[in-house]
This record gives structure tokens, sequence and C-alpha cells, in this order.
């Protein structure tokens, strides 16, 4: 593998908590998916490309809940879970542009990306899979015993799949140590959208709806639900209320939200660290402006890479079918 | 006039059942609808009650004896003021069963093979509907909750999409699920997590997470259950890569095949049939011999004709190489036992001496199994074939419910035999 570590954002950098390593974090996050969005305009990344530029606070935050070893997995729009685990950015931009130094060979893609060896479990195409498969990464650490909680991601449709409430049944009936972070990113016409923390009442599940545009209150909430979850308690539904900037994917721009971009709202989870940030004294606005060069830079250096990559070799069609 | 308690059937296919326990003595007053006795098979359990009132006579069966349907168990004398000689029933239930000389049924093989692999690796648990407390609808998993436990004998709730899904997170975490499906018919609501979590994810992630699942369960015909309880799935997942697929015939190839599923680092899907698992074969000749994946095995020997099968479809091609054998006619009958990857080096050997070729299945002939075959043979071995490849499969429809229609629905020894003969020429 050609990755080099100088291109990782490095996963210690997720874990610390201060305001400026969770700056660092968000805002690489951030500059990551505008990078992505580029990307896929200018036909580098083919198919989907579900970005998560605004919903960065969610991510991070909950990295800096959990414990190192608690399993995260994720829907299609997971860039964001997997970069916070600590994957080489290098490695996502090569997949994104399907080349052979891809996370997944450029087998996967953009909705397919695994990083197992940091807990990380995907990366799944079909809506409200990581339900059930999380409940599944919960039930081994019950099974072992080993005192790890799952964090398993859901968008706010994801949780009007049923198998998300054939998961419930599980978690709740064997008290399987797992979080479902519902992202709920408001669409427009507000269907069915309301009171998704309430989701799990039948069950007996509690729910939280937290402001997933503040990380404080998203990495509280999170260690509460992770904390209760080790407890022995069972499981735990966040509904994180977030924004999402850009459409459903760069495929579909997602006209129906009331207009292809929105101006960024008042509580945007970065410009709210950054002014608390300046105004605690802990950085001015130009360090604060020499970190962000600094991340596209190592940005701009994982897309370009990608750009020149190779593709993967034709022998590699028919490998990693059966082990 | 002295009545008979008759063993009930508690199921169509059911041919015998075993006494569990008498609830009354003999001479003791009875009243219609009083409980007599628990009766059970593998499938269920019964309560049998007394049609009329009277005096229990005589108990004809002994607690754990096993009884043909039909065959009397009890004697009431329905006039309690006369009590009378007991006279002796009719003497069918008196013929002693031939003792069981050391052979193995298909669900004491799967038994055995869960047992074993569970003792081996801790990492090994079970979960399914109705297999812990119930002690599975077919009682394969018979004693694996007292041996082993709640935590790796799971009773799961109705959730067959969640619960496929579950058992894909257990594998990413490492543990070894044995997923078993009531029926294959309801595989249908997880076959998105087979294939699509299952199946795919050690190619979508470039090799860095594989999957050790078996998903098993009765798949195939079943009797009198209609369409939705009897559908053959063999040839859908046959045709997804990333799967293995296994359907064995005999006992021994059942527990070797399911040893060596539980094993496999890949997601195995493992055919069982209902009709087979009363079955008794010879027991394997090394009891702990996993038999590989992949290897299709020759049933019996012939130079004359191929007949292809699987699962219980090798009864079928067996019956009717027997019959032929009686015209002079040698049938080589290979029991496939993997559909996927399917061991078509056996069958060109095969065909390569006989240049005759039938293929039997009983799921629907269109991209089926036997379709499959035949092309196969097509393209790699058209110069060895002296006659068009036949398949006998199910018929195109779904499975009906009246007993003459459903005889129809289903592959029989005589369309076997008349498709043998058909490209023998006869």
């Amino acid at each position: 593998m050609a990755m080099q570590p100088h291109g990782g954002a490095g996963r210690a950098e997720f874990l610390a908590c201060d305001p400026l390593s969770s700056f660092r974090a968000m805002l690489f996050l951030r500059r990551f998916e505008e990078r992505a969005g580029q990307m896929f305009a200018m036909g580098l990344i083919g198919g989907f490309c579900h970005l998560s530029i605004g919903q960065e606070a969610i991510a991070v935050g909950m990295r800096q809940a959990a414990h190192p070893g608690d399993p995260f997995i994720a829907s299609y729009r997971m860039r964001g879970h997997l970069l916070a685990s600590g994957a080489d950015p290098r490695a996502v931009m090569a997949e994104l542009a399907g080349r052979r130094d891809g996370l997944s060979r450029g087998k996967g893609g953009s909705i397919h990306m695994f990083a197992p060896e940091l807990d990380f479990f995907g990366g799944h195409g079909i809506v409200a899979a990581q339900a059930s498969i999380g409940t599944g990464l919960a039930f081994a650490s019950a099974y072992r015993g080993d005192g790890k909680v799952c964090v398993a991601f859901l968008g706010d449709a994801a949780a009007d799949q049923g198998q998300f409430a054939e998961s419930l049944v599980m978690a709740q009936r064997w008290a399987l140590p797992i979080v479902y972070v519902i992202e709920n990113n408001q669409p427009r016409d507000g269907w069915n959208r309301l009171a998704l923390a309430d989701r799990g009442a039948a069950f007996r599940i509690p729910g939280e709806e937290i402001d997933g545009m503040c990380l404080a209150s998203v990495r509280d909430a999170g260690t509460r639900a992770l904390d209760w979850a080790r407890a022995g308690h069972g499981p735990t539904i966040l509904e994180m209320r977030t924004e999402r900037y850009r459409g459903h994917s760069e495929a579909e721009p997602g006209k129906y939200r009331g207009g292809e971009k929105k101006a960024a709202p008042a509580p945007d989870p970065i410009a709210r660290l950054r002014a608390e940030i300046v105004e605690a004294g802990l950085a001015s606005d130009a360090e604060l402006r020499r970190v962000d060069a600094e991340i596209r830079a190592r940005v701009a250096d994982a897309a370009e890479a990608a750009a020149r990559g190779a593709e993967p070799a034709a022998a590699e069609l028919m490998t990693d079918i059966l082990l | 006039m002295i009545t008979h308690v008759l063993m009930p059937a508690l199921s169509p296919q059911m041919k015998s059942g075993t006494l569990v326990r008498w609830l009354v003595e003999e001479g003791e007053a009875i009243e219609a609808g009083d409980i007599l006795a628990d009766v059970e098979t593998d499938k269920a359990t019964m309560e049998v009650e007394a049609a009329v009132s009277g005096v229990l006579l005589r108990i004809l069966v002994s607690e754990g004896e096993n009884v043909a349907v039909g065959a009397p168990i009890a004697a009431i004398e329905p006039t309690p003021e006369r009590p009378a000689q007991v006279r002796a029933p009719e003497p069918a239930r008196r013929q002693p069963e031939p003792a069981p000389v050391a052979r193995l049924t298909v669900r004491e093989a799967l038994r055995q093979a869960l047992a074993e692999e569970m003792r081996r690796d801790d990492s090994v648990f079970l979960l399914g509907e109705e297999i812990g407390a119930y002690q599975g609808t077919f009682r394969i998993t018979q004693g694996l909750l007292e041996e082993f436990g709640p935590k790796r004998v799971v009773d799961a709730p109705i959730v067959e999409h969640a619960f496929a899904g579950l058992s894909v997170g257990a594998a990413f975490a490492g543990l070894r699920p044995v997923i078993e499906f009531m029926s294959f018919n309801f595989v249908l609501q997880a076959l998105d997590h087979i294939v699509n979590s299952a199946a795919k994810t050690l190619y979508m992630s470039g090799g860095a997470l594989n999957c050790p699942i078996v998903f098993r369960g009765p798949n195939g015909a079943s009797a009198r259950v209609g369409a939705q309880h009897a559908q053959d799935f063999s040839a859908w997942f046959a045709h997804v890569p990333g799967l293995k697929v296994v359907a064995p015939y005999t006992a021994a190839d059942a527990k070797g095949l399911l040893k060596a599923a539980i094993r496999d680092p890949n997601p195995v899907v493992f055919l069982e049939h209902e009709r087979l698992y009363g079955e008794s074969f010879d027991p394997p000749a090394d009891p702990e011999a996993l038999v590989e994946i992949g290897v299709a095995a020759i049933a019996r020997s012939g130079e004359d004709a191929t007949l292809v099968s699987f699962s219980r479809g090798v009864a079928l091609a067996l019956q009717a190489a027997e019959q032929l054998a009686g015209q002079g006619v040698a049938v080589e009958v290979i029991d496939l036992r993997t559909l996927r990857p399917l061991d078509m080096a056996c069958v060109i050997e095969s065909v390569a001496r006989t240049g005759r070729c039938v293929v039997v299945e009983e799921g629907w002939p269109q991209g089926g199994i036997g379709a499959e075959i035949s092309a196969r043979l097509m393209e790699e071995a058209f110069d060895l074939l002296r006659a068009p490849v036949r398949r006998v499969a199910g018929r195109d429809v779904p499975a009906p419910y009246a007993a003459n229609l459903e005889a129809l629905a289903r592959p029989q020894v005589g369309d076997v035999v008349a498709a043998l003969e058909s490209v023998l020429y006869l």
C-alpha cells in the first residue's frame, strides 16, 4: 500500500476533546467533503457521493464520547464517521476515485468502505442495514462481555425501515449495548420526521433529542448513552437534530428540500466553535486561518494523489470473492 | 364393546410418533375429553383425549415407545359397571421395530455436528425461532439448550430480516453464528442481508472483512402446506458469488458438511430437507470427519447414463437407477452435495464415460440447477454428449395444496425413468 501516514488525520486527533482539536477535527471533515463534492463534479468520483457537510459535530462528538474499541457503523453517508475513526484520508479519497490504493482497493466505492482494525464496520448502501448489523456487533460484545458499546448511525428516513423496529425488538429483549444515533437532517417536507427519539417508546427504550449542531451537546449525550449501555442497561436512541447543507447525494441535489443550497444557518457547528475559541482567547483568527490552510493542504494532497492514482489491476476483478 | 384409542396423526406426513407419558392408569375411570397421554413427533407435541367415557382397561404402549399412526395405544371399556377381561389388541403394534443397528438419521447427524462444533469453538452460537425451549421445530436442536445454555442457543423473535442482519454484525465481530430458518420460505425476508451484506462485504471491503455465518434450515418440498411453505430456493442461492451453497442427501454428508460449513470463513447457505430429517443412513466412518465443500460424490456407479441430483432428489435418482438396472442399464448417480462452487469436473468426468446426462431437482425449471448444468455441459463438454441433456424438475407453478395436484407438480421416479429412457433412446 502506498499510503503515507503524513496524509492521515491520525486517530488521536479525533479523540482529544479540547476545543482546538475539536475544531480541527470538524473542519477536516468539512474540507474533505467539500473536496469530494468538487471531485464528483469533475467526474473523478462515479455513481454516488452522499456528503455530510453540516453534520460534522455528530461524527466527531460521538467519536470523542466513545471508548477506543467501541464499534461504529453507518450508512452510505459515512465518511465523517470513517475519518473520525482514524481512517487514512488518502485511502478514503483514493476509494472515492476507484483507485487501487483505495480503502477497498477500488472495489467498494463511496458507500462501501470498512476499517475493522479501527472498529469501523461500514459503510452500508441499503437503508437501515446498519441498524441490524450494528445490533449484531452489540450482540457480539454482550456475548463476549468485552464491555464495548456499538454506535450505529442512521438517517431520519432509515428510522422508518422495518428492520430498525425489528432491531429494537432484539436490542431491548437482550439489553444489548448499543446507541442508535439518528441523524435527523430535517427534510423540508417535515413528513413523519418528528419525535424520532420516541421511536423506542413502545419497547421502553429511552430516547433523547439532541442539538446535533452543538459538539458539546452531542458528546455529553453520547457519553450518557454509552455509559448507560456499558452499565448493562441496554440500548438508547439519540435523535440528533442537524442540517445537511447539500442534497441527498451529489447525483441528486435535493431540490425537494426547497433549494439546492441554502445558506449555512446560524448554528453551524464549526462556526460556533470557532467563535467560542476566539472569544476565549484560545487562538486568534489568524491562527485558525492557518489551521484551515493546513487542513486544505492535507485534503488537496489526498485528492491529488487520488486523481493521479492507478486503477486496480484487471486481476483484482476476481479476487476477494471467497476466503 | 371395547373401544381402542388410536395413535393420532399430528401432521399429514407423520408415519409414527412417540408416546411420551401416560396421564392415567389402568383401571382408572375416565370422562370423554380427559387427557390420556402426551405424544410427540419430531415436529410437535400433542395431547390425546378420550373420545368416550368409561374405564381405562389396558395401556398397550409403554412410555417412550414409538408407535405407528393408527395403531391402538389403549383400550377403554365404555360400560364401567361390567369390567370385562381385556382383549388383546390387533397385533400390528406388537411387531418389534427392527433395532436401529448403528444407523444415523439426518436429524441426529445435524444435531451431532452442531454440538461437536459448539464444544470445539466457543464463538459458535445458534440463533433461530423456537430452537431453545421448544427444542426446534424439527427437533434439530433438541437438547442443545440444556447443554449450552441460553447464551449460545438463542431463541429469536420472528424478525428474519433483522436477525439475519444481526448475524452479519456478530460475524463481523468475530463470532460464528449458525442461523436456523424454521423454513427457507421465510428466508425471503432475510435475503437482503444474506446477499447484500453477508455475500458481498468481503469483495466490497477489498478483502478487509469476512463474514463466517451458516444459514441453515429445511428447504424445498413439504407435504400439503401449499405454495408459501414448499419452495426450493437452491438455484436462488447458487446464483450468488460470495456464498457457498450446500445441499446434502445422506446423514454422513449432512454431518461432515455442516461441520465444514461452521468452520468455513465464508457465508454458507446450508439447505436441508424436511423429508430427509427422519431418514436413516450409514453413519460416517470417522464421526469427526469433515466433508469438503465443493466436492460431489458418486452415489452409484454406472457406464450407460449420468444422473445428477442433490438433496432429496438423490433418493429419486437412486430409485430410478435401480429400476433401470432391472432392464440391464447401468446408471451413474452423482450427488452434487454442494451447489456453489459446483463440481462440474465430477459431472464431466462421468459424462465422458456415459455420453448422456439427466439432472433431477425439485425446484422450478427456468434458471434452475439443471439449466445451469445443462448449459455448462453444452459449453464445456459438447463433444462428449451422445444425446441432449434432459432436466427433470418441479413443474413451473406455485405448489398446489390438493394432494393429486401436489403430486403432479413434483418430480416423481417415473419422470426420472422416462427422462433416462429418452436420453438412452430406449
